[in-house]
């Protein structure tokens, strides 16, 4: 009697405690304290050394210039990321000030209501007109600036020198005619995959529908359609899909590959091409192929032209509930800044957003000519709307590509399942 | 029946204290049940409290922060994910891969506690150190290990089946057929989970008093009978908890087919209900969407577990 009572009592109370799911409070309008520490979350990458040194030097120099300053940097891991920054947008006290995010990440971040506008600071940073108008826009949402471009990253075509010598070869000039390269490479050579490409390389499958003339989604006011079920993206996704298979990369090896998979597979010598970044370089240059590759841009379905690559990159983004909103704007404009890009350049091979730097780097290395020959045809970018996160998360595209690739689906299924669940994630 | 007889004494008891005698019990039943009512109340009663409430709203990153007004939406979460024909499949293809996980580590586990009560004892403690070596590896690192074993190229297994003349194994993919890799996935699960069964039969064997062995066997019962007959029906409330035990785990299983079918294999053709809720719902920041998964998920194990509580405690014959 006394249990059941009590227990009836307990859950009473716990109804009346409130009918509505925990929320934290809204992020305070944050301070600006002159001393302290700063923190700052920054990616870890595979060789991190490097971009850890030119932060050191980054750090020594900021705390030479401002006295009683500490600063306290924690590698991020890209993979975890989304627990971290959910972490740390639901409580905002333990937030950092700064933090390196991917540029598809940014319009839910937004969203989320954590990151502060940084349009006014970076028109009045003395350096802010020389970043790149391009990449500037990957940094927008609604037209307004929430990080400063750290550095692009964009992707072209590696290909095996060796083997299109003794095949006779040469590089693409178009999509058909890689397609065709491809075949009659694994023709020749079935040790070898074509191309190695995989249904979960997204970045990779993006230049193919934009070269097509096809786009991922059209936004008309607030609202955003996918657009994948235009003839134009069909023809796309059947020309990336069409690598995948036995007679260029077999499915059973390549669908589930990943863009770090894809390139590995080409830095082992499994491959006689791949689509890969100028921030992968380093890597494949640690590989088997070293000195016996080259890179030319993704070539377009005209021959000649180049295909829209996709304008990815990293922001260094203040948090809007910090403490330290001038210290914080100042330690990133020192990071973003043209002395620092360039040892980062130095130190990972990522190209630089600020046009002067970005200049300077690619006449002293041969190396990045076709990334930044990629870069001034043109790049595209993924549907900047809080939805794309979750449609990137629920793997829409992999999954469309997958099923094309492998045969389960026809094209014009796969894309209208996918059609159908963008627009349910647009609302 | 023999309950029955010996109950009305009991009830006849002197009848003059039982109130006050009633009441004290029922207070010191509080305070004993007390520590474990407050425990369960705050690790599992609120938490599932919140749950069933969050699926209620359009609880995504936004509202999370405080930075979005909540919006309750009823059932709506419920209905998006219940006329989704993906949500379907997948709860399919998880009830069949947990049945072959179940039904594969119950079958196991009890041969090898069987084998185990039949050699002699420094076989047995090898049994079971191979068992509990397979028990104490983590789900993440155990799944590695059958990846590399399973590797395309470089895979021990397929270098041996070419070895023993399998050519067409050369560079042959576990991972890529919807069966294949369910299949492998499967193996993995009962790998790590036969131990627990096994233990708990062993010890349910030993425990069986060898005297009734003993008597069946002097009655002239052969060796199957006395299996099915004595040590089967003796063990049934131990192969209850094991089962219920396999049903929840398997049920939930996440890391291993995230890990080894790289987030639930081609066009998402290998996922399971836990691994298609994180990836709908978590990864993409839907927690409302996310929260009616775990709801439903929740009372679908509730339900299997309850009817197979009930089918044991009606049927009397056993097999």
């Amino acid at each position: 009697m006394y249990v059941r009572r009590s227990l009836t009592g307990l859950a009473l109370l716990g109804l009346i405690a409130g009918c509505a799911p925990a929320q934290s409070g809204p992020a305070g309008a944050g301070g600006d304290e002159k001393t302290g520490t700063v923190r700052v979350w920054l990616f870890d990458e595979a060789n991190r050394a490097p971009k850890e040194e030119a932060v050191k030097e980054a750090i020594t120099e900021f705390k030479a210039a401002h006295s009683g300053v500490e600063i306290d940097v924690q590698w991020i891991p890209v993979e975890g990321r989304a627990d971290k920054f959910s972490g740390a947008f639901n409580d905002p006290a333990n937030a950092p000030d700064v933090a390196e995010f991917g540029n598809t990440d940014v319009a839910s971040y937004v969203a989320a209501g954590a990151f502060s506008d940084l349009t006014a600071d970076l028109q009045s940073w003395k350096e802010g007109a020389d970043l790149l108008p391009t990449v500037l826009d990957t940094a927008k949402v609604n037209g307004k600036v929430y990080g400063l471009p750290w550095y692009t990253g964009i992707r072209a075509l590696y290909y095996r020198t060796d083997v299109f010598t003794e095949l006779g070869l040469k590089p693409p000039t178009s999509l058909s005619e890689l397609t065709a390269t491809a075949r009659q490479i694994r023709a020749a050579k079935p040790d070898l995959y074509g191309i190695s490409v995989g249904g979960k390389y997204t970045y990779a499958m993006l230049p193919f529908l934009w070269a097509s003339g096809g786009d991922i989604a059209k936004q008309e006011g607030d609202k955003w359609t996918s657009a994948l079920g235009t003839p134009e993206a069909k023809a796309g996704v059947q020309a990336y899909a069409d690598l995948i298979k036995p007679d260029i990369c077999p499915p059973e090896q390549c669908a589930n590959l990943t863009g770090t998979q894809s390139v590995q597979a080409f830095s082992g010598g499994k491959a006689a091409m791949t689509i890969g970044g100028d921030f992968n370089h380093k890597a494949v240059e640690q590989g088997d192929v070293k000195g016996k590759y080259a890179v030319v841009p993704l070539p377009g379905t005209q021959p000649g032209s180049i295909a829209p690559a996709f304008a990815g990159g990293n922001l260094l983004g203040t948090f809007a509930a910090s403490k330290k909103h001038g210290l914080a704007l100042e330690f990133i404009e020192l990071l973003g800044g043209a002395k620092y890009q360039e040892k980062m350049y130095t130190a990972m091979g990522n190209l630089p957003t600020l046009s002067s730097v970005q200049q300077k780097v690619a006449t002293a290395d041969p190396f990045l000519k076709p990334f930044v020959d990629t870069l001034k045809a043109g790049t595209k970018f993924v549907p900047s709307t809080p939805a794309w996160s979750k449609i990137d998360a629920q793997g829409v595209l992999p999954t469309a590509v997958q099923q094309v690739a492998t045969g389960g689906q026809n094209v014009d299924t796969a894309l209208s399942a996918a059609t159908e669940q963008m627009n349910k994630a647009f609302g | 029946m023999s309950t029955q007889q010996l109950l009305p004494p009991a009830v006849a008891a002197p009848p003059a204290k039982p109130l006050r005698r009633r009441r004290r019990d029922g207070r010191a039943a509080v305070l004993y049940l007390a520590p474990a009512a407050i425990l369960l109340a705050a690790l599992l009663a609120y938490p599932i409290y919140q749950l069933v409430l969050i699926s209620f709203f359009d609880y995504g990153q936004p509202q999370a922060a405080g930075t979005a007004p909540l919006v309750f939406i009823g059932f709506e979460n419920y209905a998006q994910l219940l006329e989704n024909a993906t949500f379907w499949t997948v709860l399919a293809k998880t009830v069949g891969f947990a049945g072959a996980c179940v039904i594969g580590s119950l079958f196991v586990g009890t041969s090898l506690a069987i084998l185990a009560t039949r050699v002699r004892s420094l076989p047995r403690m090898l049994l079971f150190l191979a068992a509990l070596g397979a028990w104490a590896t983590p789900a993440m690192a155990g799944s590695y290990v059958w990846l590399f074993l399973f590797d395309t190229d470089f895979g021990l297994v397929n270098e041996i089946l070419v070895g023993i003349g399998f050519d067409g194994m050369a560079h042959h993919s576990w991972t890529y057929g919807t069966f294949s890799a369910f299949g492998l996935v499967a193996a993995e699960v009962i790998w790590c989970s036969f131990p627990f069964v096994m233990v708990t039969m062993y010890a349910g064997i030993q425990a069986i008093d060898t005297e009734v062995l003993e008597a069946a066997s002097l009655d002239g019962a052969s060796w199957f009978l006395i299996a099915k007959s004595v040590i089967l029906p003796m063990l049934r409330p131990l192969l209850m908890i094991a089962t219920i035990q396999s049903i929840i785990w398997d049920f939930k299983v996440f890391t291993q087919i995230y890990v080894m079918t790289n987030g639930g294999g081609v066009a998402g053709r290998n996922l399971v209900l836990n691994v298609y809720a994180y990836q709908q719902a978590f990864a993409g920041s839907e927690y409302g969407l996310g929260a009616a998964i775990g709801v439903v998920m929740t009372l679908l194990l509730l339900s299997i577990t309850g009817l197979y509580v009930r089918s044991q405690r009606r049927s009397d014959a056993w097999l």
